[in-house]
């Protein structure tokens, strides 16, 4: 029997790493990341969760233990924020290419200078590269879901990745919201024990880690690499249907798509703003407007395909960006452009960077997007990228 | 929806007072948010919670600028902090005090007043420097609006507090008996 | 995928063969004799060994074994880097270049 907990965040992620029974958890406190972990250091101790939590000196070392541990072929929780999340930054890449499904709460938040704690998702953007599943979250109840499928996707044979399921700073990790928090035995029945095909065995002794050449196996490694994100795309939507058998809760697929297969309008984009949003569309509608919103939540692997099929049929889109790729305009806005040229349809787009460093992104504000879309649909001339909010003046175009 | 917004300082439990009500109108069948200020926080500093909840389900991610209610732990902020504003017309404020609207310059909008220290120092919450009087607020909270059940409130203390759950509920109810509405 | 086996030459034909973990069952150790890297080699002068196996333990490459109560150098794989040298308490390990012996 399951049981609704009112739960912050961060909480959430500390119940689900009990629940989907992570065997070592090595961290670093960092805000707003720490009561995570905290909780799991209390788990720990009272014996509630058999688990060795480990005090590492960074969070270097705290993901390079996660690779050891996991080439034992233990299962493991760890949880970070911004730069701690960049200190990270080499082990990633190694935590993926030595194909370990590190499972990992990352709480989105700036980087520093100025030093700021609030939500913006710099800090995993940045990490774009590194080989890791990327999930971006709305709500506390799809932090808990998404980390019980995270493990059931990665651990898989032909998949073996690690995931990174990313909440923003303070909006969801220290806000407290209904969450339907499933039993041991609901979890143990929907995940299976983890247990690689190739571990760290003294009996059997390998070499992990080796050198491999320009001529042979090193590219090949890498396409296996790209290879399991393709399986992990269909694989996440079919475990999410299993999912929802087992959990009697949906988790959907790679987009979400809100009043958007009718709507001219469309705003694409993630997380607590794409929420938000949702309050903003039905409004507009109530008055007549034409809009939608297509949420992206698997931001790696990248759903092409399904942002084809959603956006196609728009007049025009725009994409909001909580963060932003200095010299170019914002990631998301990036990809979504990207997927889109190849395709046959293509509507013209708008690029948004808001809600930087944590800006609050009210309903107000995105009406106002949604606003600026609607000329832009009318044949307005537009700047194909826009700093919403600047204080004082528009930004200038040099 | 209704949105509740708690002014107190650290250590005087503002924050989770915002968890006991949210978790009460959970246990009535609501959907909730309960958060802190996102603020750097220190001991003593002026600290403010928001509380949201409604019949449907909750979806937007942004501050609460507009209150139906505010709560004020601490009579000595209403100097160092604008305590009502952006507050609702008409809204209602609920606030740890001796004193009436008019020695507060409170008395444009809707106040409630208990002497929630001493109710709470009577029952051990706290020390007389710093007395601990969220699920006391909670109480007269309860009284003065009509958004939340006394018996709430009591049923969601004891899984909410750290320590004392029996002198808190008891401090709560009194506070429910000896609040004053002015009005 | 299975897991390869202990020290067997193992035939990929396609980047399916190779198991996801990129991984090598051979060891360093008998699949690749080292030795030819060396510059200098250490040389013990066993007079001045006082048995207390830091060398042994501090060799990255496991050149040196233990033979019942002194260590002895495996020059089929020692690199010469020169740590056992450096880290041997009596100073009883000389490095010498290689040419000359
Ligand atoms: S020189 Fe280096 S490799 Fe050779 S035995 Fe000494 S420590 Fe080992
Ligand atoms: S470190 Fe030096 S003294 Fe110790 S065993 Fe090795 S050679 Fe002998």
């Amino acid at each position: 029997m399951s049981t609704k907990k009112v739960i912050s965040g961060n909480y959430t992620a500390s119940y689900a790493s009990m629940l989907c029974r992570a065997e070592v958890v090595p961290a670093y406190p960092i805000t707003p990341q720490t009561t995570i972990v905290e909780k799991i250091a209390e788990f720990v101790a009272s014996g509630q969760m058999k688990a060795q939590y480990i005090n590492v000196e960074s969070e270097h070392s705290a993901m390079a233990a996660c690779i050891s541990a996991a080439l034992t072929g233990v299962r493991t929780f760890t949880a970070t924020s911004a730069h701690g999340l960049v200190l990270m930054h080499e082990m990633l890449h190694w935590a993926a290419g030595a194909r370990t499904p590190v499972i990992m709460a990352n709480i989105n938040r700036a980087l520093a200078p100025p030093w700021n704690v609030w939500a913006d998702h710099t800090d995993s953007m940045s990490q774009r590269d590194t080989g890791w599943i990327q999930i971006y979250c709305s709500s506390n109840q799809e932090v808990l879901d998404t980390l019980i499928l995270c493990y059931k996707v990665c651990e898989q044979p032909d998949i073996m990745l690690p995931a990174m399921v990313n909440l923003d700073a303070f909006i969801l990790s220290h806000t407290s919201e209904v969450v339907d928090v499933p039993d041991q035995k609901e979890v143990d029945d929907f995940l299976p024990q983890f247990n690689p095909e190739i571990k760290l065995d003294v009996d059997e002794p390998l070499s992990f880690g080796t050198l491999a050449f320009p001529s042979s196996w090193y590219m090949e490694w890498r396409y296996k690499i790209q290879h399991a994100h393709d399986l992990a795309a269909k694989r996440l939507v079919e475990e999410a249907k299993a999912f929802e058998k087992h959990f009697g809760r949906p988790w959907g697929g790679l987009i979400e798509e809100y009043r958007s297969k009718d709507a001219e309008i469309i705003l694409v984009t993630m997380s607590t703003i794409a929420s938000t949003t949702k309050d903003v569309v039905d409004s507009l509608r109530d008055q007549g407007r034409d809009v939608g919103l297509v949420r992206i939540k698997s931001f790696r692997p990248f759903p092409t395909k399904d942002l084809r099929e959603a956006l196609g049929h728009a007049k025009v889109v725009g994409v909001a960006d909580r963060s932003h790729t200095f010299g170019n305009e914002g990631p998301l806005f990036t990809e979504v452009k990207g997927a889109l040229y190849n395709h046959d349809r293509r509507p013209p787009l708008v690029g948004f960077t808001v809600g930087i460093g944590g800006r609050d992104v009210l309903g107000s504000t995105i009406e106002g997007l949604y606003d600026h879309l609607e000329k832009v649909a009318d044949g307005e001339a537009y700047k194909e990228v826009r700093w919403i909010d600047l204080i004082g003046d528009e930004e200038e175009v040099v | 929806m209704k949105e509740i917004r708690f002014h107190g300082r650290g250590g005087q439990g503002a924050v989770i007072a915002s968890n006991i009500l949210a978790n009460a109108a959970f246990l009535e069948g609501k959907d909730v948010q309960a958060f802190p200020f996102f603020g750097v926080e220190r001991r003593g500093a002026p600290v403010t919670a928001f509380t949201r909840l409604d019949e449907k389900p909750i979806r937007i991610k942004y501050f609460i600028y507009n209150p139906n209610y505010v709560i004020v732990l601490d009579e000595s902020l209403l100097k160092a902090v604008d305590v009502t504003a952006g507050l609702k017309d008409p809204g209602i404020v609920v606030v740890n005090s001796k004193r009436t609207p008019e020695e507060m310059e409170l008395s444009q909008y809707k106040v409630a007043t208990v002497d929630a220290t001493s109710i709470a120092l009577d029952n051990g919450l706290g020390s007389k420097v710093s007395p601990i009087v969220n699920t006391v607020m909670l109480g007269a909270f309860s009284i003065a609006t009509s958004v939340i059940k006394l018996e709430s409130i009591l049923e969601s203390i004891p899984g909410q507090v750290p320590i004392k759950a029996e002198e808190n509920t008891k401090a709560c109810k009194t506070a429910a008996e000896k609040i004053v509405l002015h009005w | 995928m299975d897991r390869p086996r202990k020290d067997e030459r193992p035939d990929y034909k396609t980047w399916k063969d190779i198991p996801l973990t990129p991984v090598c069952n051979f060891t360093t150790i008998k699949g690749n004799p080292t030795g030819g890297w060396r510059t200098f080699r250490p040389i013990v002068d066993m007079d001045k060994c006082i048995k207390c196996g830091i060398c042994w333990q501090d060799c990255p490459d496991a050149a040196i074994v233990w033979e019942e109560d002194h260590p002895v150098w495996l020059y089929s794989h020692c690199k010469g880097c020169g740590i056992c040298a450096r880290e041997c308490p009596s100073d009883a390990i000389e490095m010498e270049l290689e040419v000359k012996i």
